[in-house]
C-alpha cells in the first residue's frame, strides 16, 4: 500500500478529528482538551516535516477521492502548498498555546477550540488542494468555521461584526463558485497545473476567460482584503486576539492571497495571464491596496484596528509580487506569505497581551508600557521593524526581492510604491515605539490579573517571543539551507517558471 | 422465496396505522418499529432493482390496462428512500414531541400518510396516482390541524381547499387523457400521446393542479400558514415529503409523457421557478418568526426544482440529476430545520428570531442541526445542496442561460442571509429570555442526524447517482427534435 497517497488527507484529519472530539467535551475537561489540541498539532507537524523532506526529494503525495463524475477531491503536496501548510501548522501550534493562556477561565472554550481546529483543517485543505473545486470546498469551510470564532463573545458588537464578515465572504464565495463552474464548462478540468491549462483554449473564449479571471480574483480578493473588498477585516477585530492572529496571519487573509497565486500561476499561467492583459490591473489594484491600507492605518488609535489596516496593506505585497510577473518579484511575493505571517502574528499576540494584562486597547494608552512589559514590547518592536522593512528582519528580504524583481522588468513604479509604503509604515509604527520606550506612563497600570514577578502569563509571553525570533531568523539566515527564502526559490523554480 | 418489497412498502404502514388504532397504548413503539422496518424494506427493494433492473408487479395478477400495476425505477427509489429516511427521523422525533393524547391521534394518520406516499411513488398509472394524491392530501390536512388552535385551523382550511382544488383539476386532466388516448397506464400513454388539443388541455390542467399542490409561486399562498402553524414534526413532513410528492408526479409525467408535446411550457416553469426563488427568499428574509422563515424558505427551494425544466438537454442528464439531488437534500435539510425549530419552540415557548436567547450555548445540538441544514439550503460545500446547485449551474452555463445563473446565485446569497440572521441571533443574549424547558434528547438527535445526512450527501455523489440511474428514468429527458 502506498502510504504517501494518504498523508495529505491525514494532515487535514490531524486537526479535524481532535476538533470534532473537542466539540463534545464538557467545559471542565481542560487537560484532555489541551492534550488533544497539542497532540493534533504535533502529529501534523511531524507529517508536514515528512512531506517537506519528501517533496524536496521529488516524492509525490497525492490523495484523490471521487466527488462528481470527472471531478475529484484532490489533495496534493507541492512546494507551494507545503509552504503555506508549514506556515499554518507551525503557527497553529503556537497560537493554540497562546489561546489556552488567553482564554483561561472564559466560557465556551470547547466550542472555541473545536472551531479553531476545524478552521486550521480548512486552511491546510486550502493549501493542499490540487484542483479548484477542492479549493472551493475548503475555502467555504474556512468561512463557515471562522464565523463562530468571530462572534465567539456573543455580544451585539460581535454579532454585527460577524454579519459584516459573512456579507463579504459569502458574496465572495458566490463569485468564486460562479467563476469555478463557468471555468469548468469551458475547460472541462479544474486541475492545478504548473504554467496553467488554459493556453490551449480557442481564442474565441478569451473574453470569457477574462471575465472568469475577474470573478475568481474578486471572490478571492474578499478574503485577501484587496480594496474595495477589505471592509470586513477591521470590523472583525472584535474577535478574541488569538482569532485575530489566526484570521490575519494564518488562515483567512492568507487563503485568499494563496488562491490568487494559484489562479495566476496554476490555472492561467503567468505568461498567458499577462497576454490576456489581466495581470497589470491586478498589480495596480494591489499597489492601491498597499498605499490605501497604510494611509488608513496612520489614522487609527485602536491598536488592533491599526494592525488590521496594516494587514490590508501587507497582504497585497504578495499579490503585487505575483502580478508583476517577474521571476524575482515572485520569490519576494511568495516568501512574504510566510514573513508577513510571522511578523503580523507577533504584533497581534503583543496587542492581545496588552489588552489581557493591562487593559490597553488604544495606541494613546501605550505610553511607557515598555517598562512594564519589556519582553512583550521587545517582540512588538521586532515585528514593527520587520513591517517597516528594516534589515535584517524578514520583511526586508521580501521587499528587497520585490523591488529587485520590479527593476529587472522595468517597472520602476513598483519601487516607488514600496518605498512610499515603507515610509508610511515607519510613520505609524515609529511613534508607537517612541511612546512605548521613551515616554513616561500617564497613570499607574491597572492590575487585571496578577502574575507574580513576570510581566504576564507564560502561555501569553512565550508565543510572541518565539514568533519574533523566527521573523528575525528568517531574515538573518535567509540564505541558509531550508530557510523560507530558499524554499521560495525552489517554488519559483519548480512550479512557477519552469525553464 | 422472493419478498415482494413494493407491496410490503404499502401494506406495512397501513397495518401499522391500523394497529395504532387498536392499541393506543403502544403507538410509539409500533410507529418507530414500522418506520424502521420501512427503511429496511426500501433497502430490500433497492437491492432487488439493482439485481433485476426495473421492479414491476401486477396487483392480483391483473396486467396493466385492467389491473393496478406497481413500478419502481431509480427515481421512485430515490423518493422512497427520502420518505423512509426522513420518516424515520420524524418518527423518532415524535416519540418525544407528542404527549399521550396527541400521540394516539398523530401516529395512525402519520403511518397512513407514509402508506399513501409509498403507494404514490410506486404507481404506474395516472388514476392510481390521483387516488394516492387525494389520500395523502387529506391525511396531511388533518395532521396540519392537529393542534386545534385557531391559526392552525384557519391555515388547514386554506390548505384543504387548495389541496382539493388541486386534485380536482388534476383529475379533470386525467379524464381528458383517458378519453383522448384510451389508457391510464403511463407506459402506454407515453407511446400514444401526441401533440393535439386534448393533450395540451390535459397538460394544462394536470400541471396547474400539481403546481397548486406543490405550492409553486404564485400558487404558494396556502403553504406558509399551513406549514408554520402545524406541530413541528408535521411541518417537517409537509415541507420535506408532501410537496415533493406532487412534484414527483409532475416530474414523472413530464419525463414520460409530456416533454415531446410541451413546446414553451418549460419556459413558464423556469420563469415561475425563478420568481419563487426570489420571492420566497425575500419573504423569508423579512420574517420575524422562525417557523414562518423556514416555511418561506421552502417556497424558495421549490423554485429550484423547476429550474431544470428549461435546462434539460436531450441526452444530458445533468439538469435532471440536479433536481433529484435537490429533492433529496432539501427533504433531509428542511426536515432537520423544522425539527430544530420545534426544539427551540419546545425549549423557549416562542420563536421570535430577535428573541433567540443564546440558543447556541444552551441547545448546542439543535443549533448545530440548524446550521448544518442551513449549509445545505444555502448550497455551500460540502453538502447535498451544493452538489445540486453545482449541477444546476453547470447546466445553466452550458446552455448560456445567464438569467437563471443570476437567480441561482442570488437565491444562494439570500438563503445565506436568512440562515445567518437566525444563527447570529442565536449567539447573543436577548431582552426577552427563553423560559428553558427541557428538550428530550431524541428530539435533538433526530434533527441533528437528519442535518448530518444532508451534509454527508455531498460526499456520496457516485453511489446516489448510480442508484438514480437504475432503470434510466431520465432516458427520454427533454428529447425534442
Amino acid at each position: 500500500m502506498n502510504w504517501n497517497a494518504w498523508i495529505p488527507l491525514l494532515v487535514v484529519a490531524s486537526s479535524m478529528l481532535p476538533g470534532l472530539i473537542i466539540f463534545n467535551l464538557a467545559e471542565h475537561r481542560i487537560r484532555l482538551r489541551t492534550a488533544l489540541n497539542l497532540i493534533g498539532a504535533l502529529v501534523k507537524l511531524l507529517l508536514v516535516g515528512w512531506m517537506l523532506w519528501g517533496v524536496y526529494n521529488e516524492h509525490i503525495f497525492e490523495t484523490r477521492l471521487a466527488l462528481l463524475p470527472n471531478l475529484d477531491i484532490v489533495l496534493r503536496a507541492g512546494p507551494w502548498s507545503l509552504f503555506f501548510v508549514t506556515l499554518s501548522t507551525v503557527l497553529w501550534l503556537i497560537t493554540t498555546i497562546y489561546a489556552i493562556g488567553y482564554l483561561e477561565g472564559s466560557p465556551h472554550r470547547s466550542r472555541f477550540f473545536g472551531f479553531f481546529s476545524v478552521c486550521v483543517s480548512a486552511t491546510v485543505g486550502v493549501a493542499l488542494s490540487g484542483n479548484l473545486i477542492t479549493f472551493l470546498l475548503f475555502y467555504e469551510l474556512l468561512t463557515l468555521s471562522t464565523y463562530p470564532l468571530v462572534v465567539h463573545r456573543g455580544t451585539e458588537v460581535a454579532r454585527r461584526a460577524g454579519q459584516v464578515y459573512l456579507n463579504y465572504t459569502i458574496f465572495g464565495g458566490a463569485l468564486l463558485l460562479l467563476g469555478t463552474v463557468w471555468l469548468y464548462t469551458l475547460a472541462g478540468t479544474l486541475e492545478f497545473t504548473p504554467q496553467g491549462f488554459l493556453q490551449t483554449l480557442d481564442e474565441a473564449h478569451h473574453p470569457a476567460l477574462i471575465a472568469i479571471f475577474v470573478l475568481l480574483v474578486s471572490g478571492l480578493g474578499v478574503k485577501a482584503a484587496l480594496v474595495p473588498f477589505h471592509g470586513w477585516l477591521p470590523q472583525a477585530m472584535v474577535a478574541p486576539a488569538p482569532v485575530s492572529a489566526l484570521l490575519h496571519a494564518v488562515a483567512v487573509v492568507k487563503a485568499g492571497v494563496f488562491g490568487i497565486v494559484r489562479v495566476v500561476y496554476d490555472i492561467y499561467g503567468v505568461d498567458f495571464a499577462s497576454d490576456l492583459g489581466v495581470t497589470d490591473p491586478l498589480a495596480w489594484l494591489a499597489a492601491i491596496t498597499i498605499i490605501y491600507g497604510s494611509l488608513r492605518a496612520l489614522y487609527q488609535d485602536d491598536l488592533k484596528r491599526m494592525l488590521a489596516f496594516s494587514t490590508v496593506s501587507q497582504a497585497s505585497y504578495i499579490t503585487l509580487g505575483v502580478a508583476i510577473a517577474s521571476p524575482i518579484a515572485t520569490i519576494g511575493g511568495a516568501v512574504h506569505l510566510l514573513h508577513q505571517g510571522l511578523m503580523k502574528i507577533t504584533l497581534f499576540f503583543c496587542a492581545g497581551n496588552l489588552a489581557e494584562t493591562l487593559g490597553i486597547h488604544m495606541v494613546s494608552e501605550m505610553n511607557g508600557v515598555g517598562r512594564r512589559m519589556p519582553w512583550t514590547m521587545a517582540a512588538f518592536t521586532i515585528g514593527a521593524f520587520g513591517m517597516i522593512g528594516v534589515p535584517p528582519i524578514a520583511g526586508f528580504v521580501s521587499k528587497w526581492y520585490l523591488g529587485l524583481g520590479a527593476l529587472e522588468i522595468g517597472k520602476e513604479w513598483v519601487v516607488i510604491v514600496l518605498a512610499g509604503s515603507s515610509l508610511l509604515n515607519a510613520a505609524y509604527f515609529l511613534p508607537i515605539l517612541h511612546r512605548v520606550w521613551f515616554q513616561e506612563p500617564t497613570h499607574p497600570w491597572p492590575e487585571e490579573r496578577s502574575f507574580g514577578n513576570q510581566e504576564t502569563a507564560w502561555a501569553l509571553l512565550i508565543p510572541p517571543i518565539l514568533t519574533a525570533l523566527m521573523a528575525l531568523g528568517a531574515g538573518v539566515f535567509a540564505t541558509g539551507s531550508f530557510s523560507p527564502l530558499v524554499w521560495a526559490q525552489l517554488i519559483a523554480q519548480r512550479e512557477f517558471h519552469q525553464p | 422465496m422472493e419478498v415482494n418489497w413494493g407491496v410490503v412498502l404499502i401494506l406495512l404502514p397501513l397495518i401499522g396505522g391500523i394497529a395504532c388504532f387498536l392499541y393506543p397504548r403502544l403507538v410509539k413503539i409500533l410507529g418507530v418499529l414500522t418506520s424502521f422496518a420501512l427503511v429496511l424494506s426500501v433497502a430490500g427493494l433497492g437491492w432487488q432493482i439493482k439485481i433485476n433492473d426495473i421492479y414491476r408487479h401486477s396487483v392480483g395478477g391483473w396486467d396493466a390496462p385492467l389491473g393496478i400495476e406497481l413500478y419502481a425505477d431509480g427515481l421512485s427509489l430515490l423518493m422512497l428512500s427520502a420518505t423512509a429516511l426522513v420518516g424515520l427521523g420524524i418518527s423518532v422525533y415524535s416519540v418525544g414531541y407528542f404527549d399521550r393524547e396527541d400521540s394516539s391521534r398523530f401516529w395512525p394518520l402519520w403511518l397512513f400518510l407514509i402508506a399513501a406516499l409509498n403507494a404514490l411513488f410506486l404507481s404506474a398509472d395516472i388514476f392510481n396516482l390521483y387516488v394516492n394524491l387525494e389520500l395523502m392530501g387529506l391525511t396531511a390536512v388533518t395532521l396540519a390541524a392537529l393542534t386545534g388552535s385557531r391559526d392552525a385551523l384557519s391555515g388547514s382550511m386554506r390548505y384543504l381547499l387548495a389541496t382539493l382544488l388541486g386534485s380536482l383539476v388534476y383529475l379533470l386532466g386525467v379524464a381528458l387523457l383517458y378519453h383522448g388516448f384510451g389508457s391510464m397506464d403511463i407506459g402506454i400513454l407515453s407511446v400514444r400521446v401526441e401533440s393535439s388539443p386534448v393533450a395540451w388541455v390535459a397538460l394544462g390542467l394536470i400541471s396547474t393542479g400539481l403546481l397548486l399542490k406543490t405550492a409553486l409561486f404564485p400558487l404558494h399562498f396556502w403553504l406558509p400558514a399551513a406549514h408554520a402553524n402545524a406541530p413541528a414534526p408535521v411541518s417537517a413532513l409537509l415541507s420535506a415529503l408532501v410537496v415533493k410528492a406532487s412534484f414527483y408526479i409532475l416530474f414523472r409525467l413530464w419525463l414520460k409523457i409530456f416533454s415531446p408535446i410541451s413546446e414553451g411550457v418549460e419556459m413558464i416553469f423556469g420563469l415561475l421557478g425563478s420568481m419563487a426563488i426570489l420571492w420566497g427568499s425575500l419573504q423569508a428574509l423579512r420574517q420575524t418568526r422562525l417557523k414562518l422563515l423556514v416555511a418561506y424558505s421552502t417556497v424558495a427551494q421549490i423554485g429550484y426544482l423547476f429550474l431544470s425544466f428549461p435546462l434539460a438537454i436531450s441526452g444530458v442528464a445533468t439538469a435532471w440529476s440536479a433536481t433529484a439531488y435537490l429533492i433529496l437534500s432539501h427533504a433531509l435539510a428542511k426536515a432537520a430545520m423544522f425539527l430544530a425549530v420545534g426544539n427551540i419552540l419546545c425549549f423557549g415557548v416562542h420563536d421570535r428570531i430577535a428573541g433567540l436567547d443564546r440558543v447556541v450555548q444552551r441547545l448546542p445540538l439543535t443549533a448545530s442541526a440548524f446550521a448544518l441544514a442551513g449549509i445545505s439550503i444555502m448550497g455551500l460545500p460540502p453538502s447535498g445542496g451544493f452538489i445540486g446547485k453545482w449541477l444546476l449551474l453547470e447546466a445553466a452555463l452550458t446552455k448560456g442561460r445567464w438569467d437563471l445563473v443570476v437567480v441561482i446565485i442570488l437565491g444562494g446569497l439570500m438563503a445565506a442571509g436568512y440562515v445567518f440572521k437566525v444563527l447570529g441571533n442565536a449567539f447573543t443574549p436577548s431582552s426577552e429570555p427563553h423560559k428553558s424547558r427541557p428538550v428530550p434528547a431524541c428530539m435533538e438527535w433526530a434533527s441533528l442526524l437528519l442535518a448530518l445526512g444532508a451534509i454527508l450527501l455531498g460526499f456520496f455523489v457516485s453511489p446516489v447517482s448510480s442508484l438514480l440511474d437504475m432503470g434510466s428514468p431520465f432516458d427520454i429527458s427533454g428529447v425534442r427534435p
